[in-house]
């Protein structure tokens, strides 16, 4: 397919609240658990309009993650709500040995990921979730790219048998997918074609990735753009097939270059097919507070950026 | 409930034998914990002899009562019961720690069923606990969730989380028994050096703590079975709060020279060390 940004805007955060009420009513299992951030994260709409269904846990991740762990083995789905760097970060010893050791069904909403999360700082951006939630066994891990896919991939991750990692984004960005797109778990897409190189993008940095693509083309320079909305399982043969196609590959992530997608990249094409590659993502730095588009120009994840990496590994 | 002569017999008999097996079971696999599985046995015969709504057949079935084991370390004293209790062969027990084995040095619920929560690192059992009993309530279950705690393990602070947020449901069909052994893996600093017993401590008083915490508390001696049984009977009875049992026990309780002593926390035993304890374990049984 060739998808462009629609010229509509919406925030991954609305989405994920419309689509836990959707989930809410069409399964009678499915809790939401909140650390005091329903606000923010937008699971309040649940405790507006499905009040018993979501359980305020306060500020306590850790529990709260155990919580969510003894209610699945009820058989329960619990979704959590909370920003990616406490869920990650905060109980992730309760994550290993409750949930993903036992391969409970919780799901997890990483909320507020990446760089972009309101000046907050870094102490709240969560720019490593990609990669400690890859290196855990049984997660799925997930990072939608617009508010559409927030939704189809929340309605699979309920449905699977094991712990699930969504990575959501806070502010509005371009929507690139239609209204009836519906994800399939571990598949790659193909959201340009192209043929001179291959730009592998994730989440919310993929609209972005897109931009890229149509600046070079006005460039002469066709980029097929795969999109990697499943981090675990990791669709290997789509990225080997993209490479084999143009010979060359840029990964683009609002993620470190250590062990997120370009690091994935790189272990699947090092092994099957070595192919020459960039990464352009946070080079292994804390962020700051800030707003959005100078975060993104300063720590190097603008179209342009992506842009600039294309040509420098062409040329 | 009122034990009988003929009962209270049983219990103190499968008491021993836990003992006995958790001793043999160390002894095999050359490693594993000891002190905490003894302080704890009454405590666990007492549930899986008589409290507990279960059945070893159905190990999954819904409506069972719950238990976890937060001080994941004693995970042998757990087999024990539940090897006594039919849920495993007790040969099997000879496979602790061994490759492959159901039996993990901590606890894994995937491979074992019978286990209701996988657990090891410490603080981690009573929250899943309150999840089990949320969900009971929000399913309209009546099933009764019990969580074993230590008191090394009610360091960590989300321990303390699961605490205030237990409170703050009013889950009272959740409760905690708290193996107040006094000793942890190494200790504290005193006076006496490390490893030294001092629940006394007016710091300590886990009392006082849990009642801040807005539980209701129930003291107990962990290892007199009719006195185990009435704080069951008082925890189930009381409405509107979860309730913690603090259960005042001796750490290698039953063979002589583990009492009180921290150094077998943890530690290898020895043939010699076996064959003491055998006959120690033998004399009591005989005294019944």
């Amino acid at each position: 397919m060739n998808l462009s940004t629609t010229g509509e805007m919406l925030a991954q955060r609305d989405a994920f609240g419309d689509a836990l009420i959707e989930l809410i009513d069409r399964d009678p299992r499915v809790y939401v658990l909140d650390g005091d951030l329903a606000n923010s994260t937008k699971a309040d709409k649940v405790s507006r309009e499905r009040p018993d269904r979501f359980l305020e846990m306060g500020i306590a991740e850790q529990n709260m993650m155990g919580v969510a762990a003894g209610m699945a083995t009820c058989g329960l789905v619990p979704w959590l709500s909370s920003f990616a760097c406490f869920i990650v970060n905060r109980d992730l010893d309760q994550l290993r040995v409750v949930v993903a050791q036992p391969n409970l069904p919780v799901k997890l909403c990483g909320a507020y990921s990446g760089l972009l999360t309101g000046k907050t700082g870094k102490t709240h951006q969560e720019v490593a979730d990609i990669s400690v939630m890859r290196a855990m066994p049984n997660m799925t891990v997930l990072a939608p790219a617009d508010a559409v896919e927030v939704r189809a991939c929340m309605l699979v991750a309920n449905d699977l048998p094991g712990p699930v990692y969504v990575r959501m984004t806070r502010d509005p960005e371009p929507v690139i997918f239609p209204a009836d797109y519906e994800f399939e778990l571990g598949r790659a897409l193909v959201v340009r074609e192209g043929t001179d190189i291959t730009l592998i993008s994730t989440g919310a940095q993929t609209p972005r990735c897109l931009a890229a693509a149509d600046e070079l083309a006005s460039e002469g320079i066709s980029a097929l753009v795969l999109h990697v909305p499943t981090l675990k399982p990791l669709d290997a043969d789509a990225i080997v097939a993209a490479a084999a196609q143009t010979g060359c590959v840029v990964t683009t992530e609002d993620h470190t270059i250590v062990g997120g997608l370009g690091g994935a990249v790189a272990e699947v094409l090092g092994e099957r097919r070595p192919t020459p590659m960039q990464r352009v993502g946070i080079r292994d730095v804390f962020g700051e507070s800030a707003p959005n588009e100078d975060l993104l120009q300063k720590y190097g994840l603008t179209p342009g950026h992506v842009a600039q990496a294309a040509r420098a590994l062409l040329s | 409930m009122s034990l009988t002569r003929e009962r209270h017999a049983e219990l103190k008999r499968y008491a021993i034998q836990l003992r006995r097996l958790v001793v043999e079971s160390v002894h095999h696999a050359g490693a594993g914990h000891l002190g905490g599985p003894m302080s704890a046995a009454e405590l666990l015969i007492a549930l899986y002899f008589a409290e507990l709504n279960i059945d070893p057949d159905r190990p999954r079935d819904p409506d069972r009562d719950r238990f976890i084991l937060s001080k994941g370390h004693s995970s042998i004293g757990l087999y024990a019961a539940l090897a006594l209790r039919g849920y495993l062969p007790i040969e099997e027990l000879a496979t602790f720690d061994a490759i492959d084995s159901r039996l993990q040095g901590h606890p894994d619920m995937s491979v074992l069923p019978g286990l209701d929560m996988s657990t090891g690192s410490l603080g981690q059992g009573l929250s899943p606990g309150l999840g089990m009993a949320l969900a009971a309530r929000l399913k309209g279950q009546d099933f009764r969730t019990w969580v074993m705690i230590g008191d090394g393990d009610s360091q960590e602070g989300q321990i303390w989380e699961a605490a205030f947020v237990a409170a703050r449901y009013g889950l009272d069909n959740l409760t905690a028994i708290l193996d107040w052994n006094g000793l942890q893996q190494y200790g504290w600093a005193t006076e006496k050096g490390y490893g030294v017993l001092d629940r006394l401590a007016a710091q300590e008083n886990p009392l006082s703590r849990w009642r801040a915490f807005g539980w209701n508390t129930i003291e107990t001696d962990g290892h007199d079975f009719p006195a185990i049984f009435s704080a069951f009977a008082a925890a189930k009875s009381h409405r509107g709060q979860p309730t913690i049992i603090v259960a005042r026990t001796v750490k290698g309780k039953g063979i002589s020279y583990m009492e009180n002593d921290f150094n077998w926390h943890s530690k290898p035993v020895t043939d010699q060390d076996l064959k003491q304890a055998q006959d120690e374990l033998a004399a009591q049984e005989a005294a019944l």
